[in-house]
């Protein structure tokens, strides 16, 4: 793999003022590929070197809140759809919460942590947030191999549609990325919007099918005049219901919520990457 | 011979904001109900806040057109602010002009500062691939360099260890290492050589003598006139932004240095280089021994009293006036300054509309060698005057420490520090 950004023979730059929309210009992103990889590997090394608990955080965090969970919204609050373990339900939608939740707060605070870098070398800033987002990958596959002794416990199969978790882990990074986006280019700006991320994030976790399933809420929302489908623009709701779909086989109208929240992601990043191309000039002056 | 960079009129417009360059959401959605539409269109148009105080910028660069052949090297000196760490930035598109062009003609390496990215809880080997691939470098790239890197930075033995064990030397080394052999087309340098010590300086200038000689084009910034006159043949001048000189460096670094003089020939309270809105103006500066006899050059270790002359722009008193003095050396680093709020006056409750002020120091901690001091002062809290390089004073040797031995000129650095030696008890371990 010997990438050699803009090295052809005689390269021209022509540096200018920009006006207007810029281009999203992914492929010099292509070019410094050997960037992001090395700033996702440094996340996750010095993530693990630092940390007591090192890799097995990964895995702790999201069993410990399983746990929790189950005490309390599975017991006695008495949530989760009839017929599957509570610990496995909420489990399963865990998984791709803490992944993308893990990788909103990063991409959000990543600029702003990379100033240094920022003010004193040139790359496609767009690779600062993608590797804060693509970081947690590797704690989402680490958590991932609990799940299969779990359901080997509770004697759950995984159906044949674990083809789609690849799409759904993509959708998940998506959103995060997008949202990452949007709000790492504003905490440039405004240094409050770190002390909101994490207030949002928590508020996110309320209206997302992770605590409970869809099934469940849906009727009272349609009773509120709320449809479905206004529920289902949060994206991580078509993740959380597609992830127990093809894992755990529960059922629920799951192509038309992972179609809305493919519709929404898909807008999210869309608007995020041209919010942050737009943004992008002002950061080495203000940062 | 084709030009390796090409610039067109190029022009850099900072907007300053308050007193933060960022701002918090809740300052930005009060002044957003104050009035929507200019603020909210501010933003989508990209401006750093969308606020009100957008009017308020300031030219770092402005009209600044060269060209640079292939393969020349070119030194960049003006005093500090003048714009050229702006200039560089703009070349390695780390910031985008707000006017103007530049063209490049191959792959651009900048080295605004060694070290850029290291992360001092992975090892040598680790920061040596993170750092060359933030500066550019394919990971085939830097795996065929990576033995030239650790043995130009001599550091075999320590390249598995953290670089949060290095010493700043050590640290140093390494980081220039991965820079020095990035090999690309045009080499931007700004200010690598100020650290480091004298013999790895020379490592330095030995190795970007050596990347010149390959016929590479490399721009350096350096307040270091003796590097730039033996590193480069042309030298570019920027004085406020904008391009005072671009010619051989020899005549380049005499009207520099001419500059500075003649400036300092104005009398002070006629010069219009300076900045803030007043009432209060400084009228005339001069550094005197504690009777009050001005005398050419103090010796070093003196005591020393600056005297400053001021008057209002108004005719009427002044009050809780704040005054500082900048102590720069004769390159433009600032090495100390003299505050009313660092002592019991904090301000001057009241001052006549016209009169002196004084600053007394009991021993002046300055080794033998020229300085130059910049004023500011503020009155009733809103910012009123300031100057830079009002003055220049000249220091001799004397016997700052009592004991008949000083440094000579500036050969132990700038300071003098008082201090005692005794032979303590105890093993060597
Ligand atoms: N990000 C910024 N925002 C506002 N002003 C800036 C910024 N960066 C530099 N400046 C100002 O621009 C001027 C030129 O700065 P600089 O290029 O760093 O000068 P030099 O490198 O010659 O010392 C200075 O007055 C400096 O204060």
């Amino acid at each position: 793999m010997d990438n050699q950004p803009r090295i052809s023979a005689i390269a021209e730059t022509l540096i200018q003022p920009s006006s207007g929309w810029v281009s999203l210009r992914l492929g010099e992103l292509w070019d410094y590929r050997a960037l992001l990889y090395f700033l996702v590997w440094r996340d996750i090394k010095v993530r693990y070197k630092q940390t007591v608990l090192g890799a097995s955080w990964a895995i702790l965090q999201p069993l410990l809140t399983m746990v929790v969970f189950t005490i309390f919204f599975g017991r006695v609050a008495q949530l989760g759809p009839e017929g599957i373990a509570y610990p496995i339900f909420s489990y399963a939608g865990l998984l791709p919460w803490t992944f993308f939740s893990l990788g909103l707060t990063q991409s959000s605070n990543s600029l702003v942590g990379s100033q240094n870098l920022i003010k004193k070398v040139y790359f496609p800033r767009l690779a600062i947030p993608i590797a804060s987002a693509l970081a947690p990958a590797v704690d989402f596959v680490l958590a991932f191999l609990i799940l299969f002794p779990m359901m080997a416990y509770y004697g759950t199969r995984p159906t044949a549609m674990v083809v789609w978790l690849p799409f759904l882990a993509l959708l998940a990074f998506g959103s995060a990325l997008g949202a990452g986006l949007w709000l790492s280019a504003l905490n440039v700006q405004f240094r409050d919007i770190r002390y909101v991320i994490p207030f949002f994030t928590q508020l996110l976790l309320f209206v997302t099918p992770v605590i409970y399933s869809t099934a469940e809420v849906a009727p009272k929302l349609e009773e509120m005049g709320i449809p479905v489908w206004i529920y289902a623009l949060n994206p991580m709701v078509g993740v959380v219901e597609g992830f127990r779909w093809a894992l755990l086989g529960l059922d629920a109208p799951i192509f038309s919520l992972v179609l809305t929240s493919s519709i929404a992601t898909l807008v999210l990043l869309v608007t995020g990457l041209l919010y942050f191309r737009r943004m992008e000039k002002t950061f080495a002056d203000v940062v | 011979m084709n030009d390796a960079i090409l610039a067109e009129d190029l022009g850099k417009r900072y907007f300053i904001g308050k007193q933060e360059r960022y701002r918090t959401l809740r300052e930005t959605l009060v002044e957003l109900a104050a009035s929507p539409f200019r603020r909210v269109g501010n933003l989508l148009k990209g401006h750093a806040t969308g606020a009100a105080d957008l009017h308020e910028s300031f030219w770092a660069l402005q009209e600044i057109s060269f060209a640079i052949p292939e393969g020349a090297v070119v030194g960049i000196i003006g005093r500090n602010g003048a714009g050229k760490s702006t200039l560089l930035k703009i070349l390695s598109r780390i910031t985008e002009p707000s006017a103007g062009l530049a063209r490049i003609r191959g792959r651009v390496g900048s080295l605004l500062e060694v070290g850029t990215g290291f992360h001092p809880e992975l090892t040598g080997r680790e920061n040596i691939f993170l750092n060359g691939a933030i500066l550019g470098m394919g990971r085939g790239e830097i795996l065929k360099k990576f033995e030239e890197i650790v043995d130009f930075a001599e550091l075999e033995k320590f390249i598995d260890t953290p670089v949060k064990h290095y010493s700043s030397g050590m640290y140093l080394r390494l980081a220039f290492a991965v820079a020095a052999h990035l090999e690309p087309e045009i080499l931007l340098v700004d200010e690598v050589l100020a650290v480091g010590d004298a013999a790895f300086q020379k490592k330095c200038l030995g190795k970007m003598g050596e990347v010149a000689g390959q016929g590479r084009t490399v721009l350096l910034v350096s307040h270091n006139l003796g590097a730039i006159s033996h590193l480069c043949p042309t030298t570019l001048m920027l004085e406020r932004g904008r391009l005072e000189a671009y010619g051989p460096t020899d005549e380049v670094i005499t009207q520099y240095m001419a500059k500075v003089s003649t400036q300092l020939a104005i009398p002070l309270g006629d010069r219009t280089d300076r900045r803030g809105a007043g009432p209060m103006r400084f009228q005339s500066i001069r550094l005197t021994d504690p009777d009050g006899t001005q005398s050419g050059s103090l010796r070093s270790g003196d005591s020393g009293v600056f005297e400053i002359g001021y008057r209002s722009t108004d005719g009427k008193p002044l009050i809780k006036v704040l005054a500082q003095i900048h102590v720069a050396d004769h390159i433009g680093n600032l090495l100390f300054t003299l505050s009313t709020h660092f002592t019991d006056v904090g301000r001057f409750e009241t001052l006549p509309p016209e009169g002196k002020i004084h600053c007394q120091m009991p021993s002046i901690p300055l080794a033998a060698g020229v300085y130059t001091v910049s004023l500011g002062c503020s009155v009733n809290g809103e910012f009123s005057d300031n100057v830079k390089e009002a003055f220049q004073f000249n220091l001799v040797e004397g016997n700052a420490f009592g004991s008949g031995q000083a440094p000579i000129g500036q050969r132990h650095g700038s300071f003098l520090v008082h201090h005692q030696w005794h032979q303590a008890h105890g093993r060597g371990d």
